[in-house]
């Protein structure tokens, strides 16, 4: 079958005086209906490697195939974006920023009302749809920005630490309701997370990634059934497997922090 | 209302009280300033007999015109040259003169351009308010994190959208102050404007009064004017805070 979304030999250097090799070379191809996580050390490339997928930013060398046409500086119909700094829009409340792409898109305003009030209960929201994003704490912001993107149903998701700024609780019942929603959509997701935990409770594959300029270390698959939960974090290969992935991690998070 | 708020208010008071008693002591002699009593007797008998309302429509027209046209036109350029980095450093540097200029001194190039009507006065309101209006679009719109402008571009938001629905909605707070100031220069613009020539309006008849030693009417048009303004200033004073209320955590 051929890949939802593939990348090969992507790299990305930001130009400058002295020009910054921020990605790759990476190769990458995700099945459709896959859930895949990206950990690596703080400044890799990670947040660059979404840019270059989404079509927000063109690659310097290499290509991207999404759904069997190629990405390049334009977003495809179809991909969502969860971008890691608060991207709501302060002028709306929280029912109109999560309408926005609704809106954006022609939907007539019954439909607007019903997808949102589903996404705002879904987001545990309730309370605050007529509220402004400056009410909200950041875990709820970005809570909002995860809703703005499901309600357009898209069928790539791509998340970058969506969950940073929740607790750790939360963090996991959050992980439970994407995994729900994750099964129920279809929708291919790659998910980009600083807590490894969080990265082989919910994912198919783990992509470990280097130090800057960031290619993938290893591909470790986890074998989880569809079904799972939060529940597999006390499972045996559970610590197994997220030990395998720090022990990978150890030496690049060392390397990065002393180039820091 | 706040202390402060009583204390502005006592103390507006307290001034316009202490004008009254010059004047009905003789301290100031009456073809100086008339006691602010007389002024809003003469202002009163002014309005109701409608004499001047063409005039206070004209200003008033051209005052608007001179504001809908300023912000339209400043935040399209704002717009378009915050896009446009080559084209700003270019324009920065005189931007940065533009107020030293004396509008006025171009009067006779605006008659000459525009005729003896309603225009040159527009048109100096206008050139007061526009740069004020341009300055502040470009200084919201430089602050839109990139992060609202990806998510546009995920929205499949092209530009003219982009600044619609996004780059302007966040720099509002910053464009309000450029209407604010907008509607301070058109004011002073037009109404300066109507002094120098013109045959109607505010500005000449205070003007034309002044001329004929008329200091009841003179002084009444006067305290129209300022009540106008400052009662202007302070609905969009208010405004601004309700708008901002909704932007600041509580
Ligand atoms: N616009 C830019 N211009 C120049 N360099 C950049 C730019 N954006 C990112 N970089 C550099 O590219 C590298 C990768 O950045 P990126 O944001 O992709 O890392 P990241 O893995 O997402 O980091 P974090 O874990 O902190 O989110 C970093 O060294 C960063 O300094
Ligand atoms: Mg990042």
């Amino acid at each position: 079958m051929k890949p939802h979304v593939a990348l090969r030999g992507v790299t990305r250097v930001y130009p400058g005086k002295t020009p910054v090799y921020a990605l790759g070379p990476i190769d990458l191809a995700l099945e459709r209906g896959e859930f895949f996580a990206v950990v690596g050390p703080s400044g890799c490339g990670k947040s660059t490697l979404l840019d270059v997928m989404a079509g927000l930013a063109s690659p310097t060398a290499g290509e991207i195939v999404f759904e069997d046409r190629p990405v390049n500086g334009d977003v495809p119909p179809g991909i969502g974006v969860v971008f890691q700094e608060d991207a709501s829009f302060p002028w709306l409340t929280v029912h109109d920023n999560i309408a926005f792409g609704l809106r954006q898109a022609g939907a007539s305003e019954a439909e607007v009302a019903r997808q949102v009030g589903y996404a705002i209960e879904f987001m545990g929201l309730k309370d605050f749809a007529r509220a402004y994003p400056a009410q909200l704490s950041g875990g709820m912001r970005q809570r909002v920005c995860i809703a703005r993107t499901l309600v357009l149903k898209p069928r790539l998701i791509l998340l970058d630490e969506p969950f940073g700024a929740l607790d750790q609780q939360t963090r996991l019942l959050m992980g439970d309701e994407l995994l729900r929603l994750w099964r129920e959509t279809g929708a291919t997701i790659l998910l980009i997370t600083h807590a490894l935990d969080e990265a082989t409770m919910l994912a198919d594959r783990v992509g470990v990634m280097s130090a800057r300029p960031g290619r993938f270390l290893d591909v470790i698959a986890t074998d989880w059934p569809r079904t799972r939960d939060s529940t597999i974090v006390a499972s045996e290969s559970f610590g197994r497997l997220t030990s395998r992935i720090w022990t990978l991690l150890r030496g690049e998070s060392i390397r990065a922090l002393g180039r820091a | 209302m706040s202390s402060a708020g009583w204390t502005r208010i006592a103390l507006v008071a307290g001034l316009v009280l202490l004008l009254e008693a010059l004047c009905r002591a003789g301290v100031i002699p009456n073809f100086t300033v008339i006691p602010p009593s007389a002024m809003a007797q003469s202002l009163w008998k002014v309005l109701a007999s409608g004499k001047f309302t063409p005039d206070i429509i004209a200003t008033l027209t051209n005052v608007g015109i001179a504001i809908a046209a300023s912000m339209v036109v400043g935040i399209a350029l704002g717009t378009l040259l915050q896009s446009w980095p080559a084209a700003r450093r270019v324009l920065d540097p005189l931007f940065a003169t533009y107020y030293a200029v004396p509008m006025y001194a171009f009067y006779p190039l605006l008659i000459v351009l525009f005729g003896l009507g309603d225009l040159p006065q527009v048109a100096i309101g206008f050139l007061l308010a526009v740069m004020a209006v341009i300055i502040n679009t470009l200084n919201g719109l430089d602050r839109v994190p990139p992060v609202l402008v990806k998510a546009a571009r995920v929205h499949g938001l092209g530009f003219l959208k982009t600044a619609h629905r996004v780059r302007l909605p966040y720099a509002a707070p910053y464009i309000f102050t450029g209407f604010k100031l907008a509607v301070a220069y058109s004011f002073i613009g037009v109404i300066g404007a109507e002094f120098i020539t013109s045959s109607r309006g505010i500005g000449y008849e205070i003007s034309f009064a002044y001329n004929n030693f008329d200091n009841p009417v003179m002084y009444a048009m006067i305290l129209f004017i300022l009540a106008l303004v400052v009662t202007v200033n302070m609905s969009l004073h208010a405004w601004e805070k309700r708008l901002l209320a909704r932007r600041r955590r509580a």
